[in-house]
C-alpha cells in the first residue's frame, strides 16, 4: 500500500544529504507551483488572469453564497452576538497591548507542563527550528494539521529540502497538495475546486503517494471523503511526528487549542510521539475563560455551525496520553510590525474564520490566488502589507483590491474596521511612492488635482475646457476602451464617461436656472 | 541577542503607546460577564435541547434511566454489529459486565494498545465530563472513565454515556466547569457529532477520520 513512499525514502536515505537541489533530487511530496508568492504580479494583473478561469468563478460564487447563508443563520441565533463581538475585540486588544507579559506567562506555564518553547524571528528561523527538531527524531515524514502560519513560512518546502515528507491531512489541504496547487482560502483552501475536479485529482495522484483512490470512485462528496480517510489512515497510524498550528494559546494555563472538523487534527495531535506546534505570537489570549467567547464566535463565523465537530485543548505533556515530546514554536515573522502600527494592530485580532472573504464581492470574483499571499480577501489585503512591508508590487497593490463596501466589517467576529484601515494603507502606499522621488502616475494626478482645486479660477477654466470637449464628443457617452496610456489604465477595465456639455458651475451661474 | 529577547524587545518597542506598568484589565476593560447560563428556547428544557442539538449533527441519542444503561449499551453495540470494544479502566463495572456477558470481545488499554490494535477494534464506550445543550457537544476530559484521547478517536464507533446532571445550557457554563480539568493537567476533547467535513463545495459530509458513528446515552435519575 505504501511502497511508493517507502521506496523513495529508502533511495533518499542512501543517496546522502547533498541532493537537496537540482534535478537529481526526486521529490517526496507533490510539487507546488513554481515561484514565490511574494513575487506575484500586482493585483490587477493577477485578478485579470484569475477572472479568465470561469470554472473557478462558478465554484467560488456557489461556495461563498452557501457559506454566507449558513453563517448568517447561525449568527442570528445568538441574541448576544454583538456583545460577543465587542468582548472578543477587547480580549484580543488586551492581549496585544500587554503581549510580552502574556507570552512570558504562556511560556512559563508551557514549560512547567513539560513543553519546550522556541522563538522564531522570521519564517526561515521557524522552519529551521522545525527541521532540526524533526531531524533529531530521525524520521523522514511528518503529518500536518492545517495551519496558516506554516503555509506563511512555507514549512513544507523547507522540510522537503531536508529530505522530510510533510503530509497535509486536512481534506482541503490534501486536495491542494495532491493538485500541485496553492491554497486560495484560509478555511477551505480548495474552495476553488468543485467535486469533479477533486475526483480527478484523487484518481490521478493518490496512488503515487500512498493508498490509491478506489476504482470507479464517483464525485459524491461522501465517497471523496471516504477515499481521503483510507488514503491517510496508514500515514496517521505510522506517524511519529505531528506538526500543527494553534487557534489559541491560553496564557494563564499554557494550553493550546485546535479547532477542526474531520478528526485529522486529533490524529496528528494524539498518535505521534513528537508534536511540534507552530503558532503566531498574536494567538495568545489571557485566560482559559476567554475561550467561552471565542468558542461561540469562531464556529458560527467560519463554517456556519453551532460548534465544529472536534476541538482539542492540551497543556504540554499529558503522561500516558499522546505525544510525550511536545514543542511550541512562537513565530513573529512580521507580526511585531503590525503590532507597532497603531492602525494596523487590530489585524492581529483575526481568528482566521474567513467570514470576511466569504462576504467580499471582490474575493468572490477573483478568488484567493490573485492576492499573492496565503491570506486573501479583506484580511489579506490588510495583513499581508503589514507583515511583509510595501516594497513589492503585489504588496503595494493589495490595499486597492477593495471597493470599500464594508461588508467584511459587518461580519467580522472581532470587529476589525477594514475600510478605515484600507484607506490608511492606501495613504501609506502613496507616501512610500512619494518618498521614492520617482514619478508615479497616481501621485502626479493627485498633484494636478491639488493645483486645480486650489483656485476657483483654475477650477472654472477646467470646467470650461471639459464642457468644450463634451460638446465636441456628443452624442457619445463614453470614450470607449482604446485610449492611449495612461488613460488606458482606467479604460481597460472601466468606462470613462465623456464630460457634460456644461459644467455644474456654469449652470449654477445662471444659464440653467 | 536571542530570538526570544529580540521578539520581546520588538513587542515592547512597538507598544510605546501603552502606559508603562498599566494593569491589563484596567487598560482594556472587557465588557463581558463570564460563566453565565444561556437562555433556552421557550418551552424546551435543557435536556430536550441537548438531545435535539446532538441529533441535529447526526449523533444517535437515547434517554435512558440509570438502571437501564448496561442493557442500552449492549443493545446499541450489538445493533451496530460491533464485535470488539475497548473499555477504559475507570468505566462503570456494571456496564463492563453487561458487555462481557453479551459476548462482545472486551479489550483494556493496559498496557497501552498500539495505534494499529486500536484501528482493529470496533468501538469504544466512555463517560464524559460535560454536555453542552445549545451546541450539541460532549466534552471529554479523559479521566479514567473516558481513557486517553486515542481511544475515542481511532475506533469507528464511540458510545458515550453522559449523566443528565452533567448537561449545561451553553459554552460559558461548560468552560467554567472545565477549568478544574485543565488545571489538573487533563487534555480536553470537545465532540459535536461524528467527524465531518465541509471541504467539498461547503457541503457538510459526515464521516472522515474520527468515529463515523457517535451514540450518546443520556443517563437520567431513575
Amino acid at each position: 500500500m505504501t511502497t511508493t513512499v517507502g521506496k523513495d525514502l529508502g533511495e533518499r536515505a542512501t543517496s546522502g544529504s547533498g541532493a537537496t537541489s537540482g534535478t537529481a533530487h526526486k521529490r517526496l511530496t507533490p510539487a507546488p507551483p513554481p515561484g514565490k508568492l511574494e513575487d506575484s504580479p500586482a493585483f490587477p494583473a493577477a485578478a485579470k488572469r484569475e477572472l479568465g478561469n470561469t470554472q473557478q468563478r462558478d465554484n467560488l460564487l456557489r461556495a461563498t453564497a452557501t457559506i454566507r447563508a449558513k453563517r448568517a443563520a447561525r449568527a442570528a441565533e445568538v441574541d448576544q452576538w454583538e456583545e460577543l463581538r465587542v468582548a472578543a475585540a477587547a480580549i484580543k486588544d488586551r492581549a496585544h497591548r500587554h503581549l510580552a507579559d502574556y507570552l512570558e506567562q504562556a511560556e512559563a506555564n508551557l514549560t512547567r507542563a513539560g513543553a519546550h518553547v522556541h522563538w522564531a524571528r522570521d519564517a526561515a528561523e521557524a522552519n529551521q527550528i522545525v527541521v532540526d527538531l524533526v531531524c533529531q527524531t530521525g524520521v523522514h515524514e511528518v503529518v500536518k494539521v492545517k495551519s496558516m502560519v506554516t503555509q506563511e513560512t512555507e514549512l513544507n518546502e523547507a522540510l522537503e529540502a531536508a529530505g522530510i515528507a510533510a503530509w497535509e491531512t486536512d481534506l482541503a489541504e490534501l486536495i491542494v497538495q495532491l493538485g500541485h496547487d496553492r491554497p486560495s482560502h484560509v478555511l477551505v483552501p480548495a474552495i476553488h475546486r468543485n467535486r469533479s475536479e477533486i475526483r480527478d485529482i484523487f484518481v490521478k495522484e493518490m496512488g503515487l503517494y500512498g493508498q490509491a483512490a478506489p476504482e470507479g470512485i464517483s464525485d459524491q462528496p461522501a465517497e471523496l471523503a471516504a477515499a481521503a480517510r483510507r488514503h491517510l489512515r496508514d500515514k496517521f497510524l505510522r506517524a511519529e511526528v505531528g506538526i500543527s498550528g494553534g487557534n489559541f494559546i491560553v496564557a494563564d494555563t499554557g494550553s493550546l487549542v485546535i479547532v477542526e472538523s474531520e478528526g485529522n487534527g486529533r490524529m496528528c495531535l494524539t498518535l505521534p510521539k513528537t508534536l511540534i506546534s507552530v503558532v503566531g505570537i498574536e494567538k495568545v489570549v489571557p485566560t482559559f475563560e476567554d475561550l467561552e467567547v471565542f468558542m461561540r464566535l469562531l464556529p458560527r463565523s467560519s463554517t456556519g455551525e453551532r460548534m465544529n465537530p472536534y476541538t482539542s485543548m492540551w497543556t504540554g505533556v499529558t503522561p500516558g496520553d499522546g505525544p510525550q515530546d511536545v514543542h511550541v514554536v512562537l513565530v513573529d515573522n512580521g507580526r511585531t510590525n503590525a503590532l507597532a502600527d497603531p492602525a494596523g494592530r487590530q489585524t492581529l485580532r483575526c481568528i482566521r474564520c474567513s467570514a470576511c472573504m466569504n462576504t467580499c464581492p471582490v474575493y468572490a470574483q477573483v478568488g484567493g490566488h490573485a492576492y499573492g499571499s496565503v491570506y486573501p480577501g479583506p484580511i489579506g489585503i490588510c495583513l499581508t502589507p503589514l507583515l511583509r512591508g510595501l516594497d513589492r508590487p503585489i504588496d503595494r497593490s493589495l490595499p486597492y483590491a477593495c471597493t470599500l463596501c464594508g461588508a467584511c466589517t459587518e461580519v467580522c467576529p472581532v470587529k476589525i474596521e477594514f475600510p478605515d484601515l484600507i484607506v490608511q494603507l492606501r495613504r501609506r502606499v502613496a507616501e512610500s511612492k512619494q518618498a521614492e522621488r520617482r514619478p508615479h502616475l497616481e501621485t502626479t494626478a493627485m498633484a494636478g488635482g491639488r493645483f486645480v482645486f486650489a483656485r476657483g479660477s483654475r477650477f472654472g477654466l477646467v470646467g470650461y475646457v471639459t464642457g468644450l470637449a463634451g460638446r465636441v464628443l456628443a452624442p457619445r457617452r463614453t470614450f470607449g476602451r482604446h485610449l492611449p496610456w495612461p488613460a488606458s489604465l482606467w479604460t481597460r477595465a472601466r468606462d470613462l464617461p465623456v464630460p457634460p456639455k456644461r459644467s455644474f458651475r456654469h449652470w449654477w451661474k445662471g444659464a440653467g436656472r | 541577542m536571542s530570538a526570544r529577547s529580540e521578539i520581546l524587545a520588538r513587542i515592547r518597542a512597538g507598544l510605546s503607546d501603552v502606559p508603562a506598568g498599566s494593569a491589563p484589565d484596567g487598560d482594556v476593560p472587557v465588557p463581558w460577564e463570564y460563566g453565565r447560563a444561556g437562555a433556552l428556547p421557550a418551552g424546551v428544557d435543557v435536556l430536550e435541547l441537548f438531545v435535539e442539538r446532538c441529533r441535529d449533527y447526526k449523533a444517535v441519542v437515547e434517554r435512558v434511566a440509570a438502571d437501564g444503561v448496561p442493557a442500552a449499551v449492549v443493545r446499541h453495540l450489538t445493533e451496530a454489529g460491533v464485535a470488539s470494544v475497548v473499555l477504559p479502566a475507570g468505566l462503570d463495572e456494571a456496564w463492563r459486565d453487561a458487555v462481557v456477558a453479551a459476548g462482545v470481545e472486551v479489550l483494556g488499554d493496559e498496557p497501552l494498545l498500539s495505534a494499529a490494535a486500536l484501528d482493529a477494534v470496533g468501538g469504544v464506550v466512555t463517560g464524559a465530563r460535560v454536555g453542552i445543550a445549545e451546541t450539541g457537544t460532549i466534552v471529554l476530559d479523559h479521566a479514567p472513565d473516558q481513557g486517553r484521547r486515542a481511544l475515542t478517536l481511532v475506533p469507528d464507533l464511540h458510545l458515550c454515556v453522559i449523566g443528565a446532571e452533567q448537561v449545561v445550557s451553553d459554552v460559558p457554563e461548560a468552560v467554567a466547569l472545565l477549568r478544574a480539568s485543565i488545571e489538573a493537567g487533563r487534555p480536553l476533547t470537545w465532540v459535536s457529532g461524528p467527524s465531518a467535513t465541509s471541504d467539498i463545495e461547503l457541503q457538510r459530509v459526515e464521516g472522515v477520520h474520527g468515529p463515523r458513528t457517535l451514540i450518546i446515552l443520556l443517563r437520567e435519575v431513575s
